[in-house]
């Protein structure tokens, strides 16, 4: 008879993910590629945003993007039209990627040839902002219909992301949201939050969030 | 699934332990899980009954979970109270600049194994 013994772990269960991410982060740095990492709830307008983004930045940077969120495969198909190189990370019905799937995505993708990569979450606010993907910066979308208080709703995600984007200014008009009380909130959940209010639609904004993305990358590539 | 994906990032963890303690048989993982981690106990534990039948390792091993209360600070009066009673205003003062100190955990506590 072996002899059972107990083994004191005391580590959060997202420990070994965290490890991993931290580690894929090393290896994006040495090959100087910058990793996105785009969250929000389903139909935010991450895709209508990557578009915008990429119309934007593809002269200066060469650009990949993962497309993670199930809903369906036109998303990829739509960026693909945008002449980028683009694959679809099937999750397996789950509702987060972790390192290890992004790992693998960047694999199928093929970085050699690439100085940014996107990735389009799974769509939903709580299970992405649980696990690092190895991504170098963070950024989650809220749009205007989803309303001001999410952030108290979803604290979490608020304090991972560096940037919130709030999506759909166009309809600011017919919405009961208030951009100065999402401000308050979501910075006091992190005082660190850049955020960019745009339309995705009409381009309003953009270029403020293009021109962050872009010191970011040139910052991290170089 | 939620609890499926917190289940299988359980069982990559262990097994991880495993291979380093050389371990043959895991008979009891506890669990530390904070009340408003988002993780439905009951769920976990069914995701996990049946995600363990598929190891060599922890096909038998119970999942037992001890929960945390969560609570949370009022950052103008100073006071602690409990999260899911009064949320995020302070039933004190009234005031909206309050945080979660504790109750957000899922920790693996131990493991039983010989
Ligand atoms: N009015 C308005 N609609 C938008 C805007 N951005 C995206 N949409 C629409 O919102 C829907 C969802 O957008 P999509 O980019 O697919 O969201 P995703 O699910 O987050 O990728 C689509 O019908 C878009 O046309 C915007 O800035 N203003
Ligand atoms: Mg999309
Ligand atoms: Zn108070």
């Amino acid at each position: 008879m072996e002899k059972v013994r107990i083994i004191e772990v005391k580590e959060s269960i997202f420990a070994d993910n965290d490890r991993e991410a931290e580690r894929i982060r090393l290896q994006l740095k040495q090959e100087k590629k910058f990793l996105l990492n785009l969250m929000s709830s389903p139909g935010s307008g991450k895709t209508t945003t990557l578009i915008r983004t990429i119309e934007a930045l593809k002269d200066e940077f060469r650009i990949g993007v993962m497309e993670a969120d199930i809903e369906s495969s036109v998303d990829a198909e739509k960026i693909a039209a945008t002449g980028v190189k683009t694959i679809q990370i099937h999750t397996g019905g789950m509702c987060h990627l972790d390192a290890g799937m992004t790992e693998q995505g960047l694999k199928e993708l093929g970085t050699e040839d690439l100085d940014l990569v996107i990735l389009e979450n799974v769509g939903n606010l709580v299970c992405p902002a649980e696990f690092d993907t190895g991504a170098v910066k963070n950024a989650m979308i809220l749009s205007v219909p989803e309303g001001h208080d999410k952030p108290l709703k979803y604290p979490l995600i608020f304090t991972v992301c560096d940037v919130l984007i709030i999506n759909k200014i166009d309809v600011l008009p017919y919405f009961d949201f208030d951009l100065e009380k999402v401000r308050e909130y979501a910075q006091m959940r992190n005082p660190n939050l850049k955020i960019f209010p745009v339309s995705a639609k009409t381009g309003e904004g953009m270029d403020d969030w293009n021109s962050w993305l872009r010191q970011q990358v040139n910052d991290w590539i170089q | 699934m939620h609890e499926l994906g917190i289940v299988f990032h359980i069982i990559k963890t262990i097994e991880r332990i495993g291979d380093e303690n050389k371990l043959i048989k895991v008979s009891e993982v506890t669990l530390e899980l904070g009340e408003v981690s988002g993780v439905i106990p009951n769920e976990l534990c069914d995701c996990w009954n049946w995600a363990v039948k598929k190891t060599e390792r922890m096909k038998n091993a119970k999942l037992l979970i001890e929960k945390i209360p969560a609570l949370t600070f009022c950052e103008s009066c100073k006071e602690t109270y409990a999260t899911v009673q009064y949320g995020r205003i302070c039933p004190f003062c009234r005031s909206e600049m309050t945080y979660l100190v504790q109750g957000s955990e899922i920790n693996l506590k131990e493991i039983k194994a010989c």
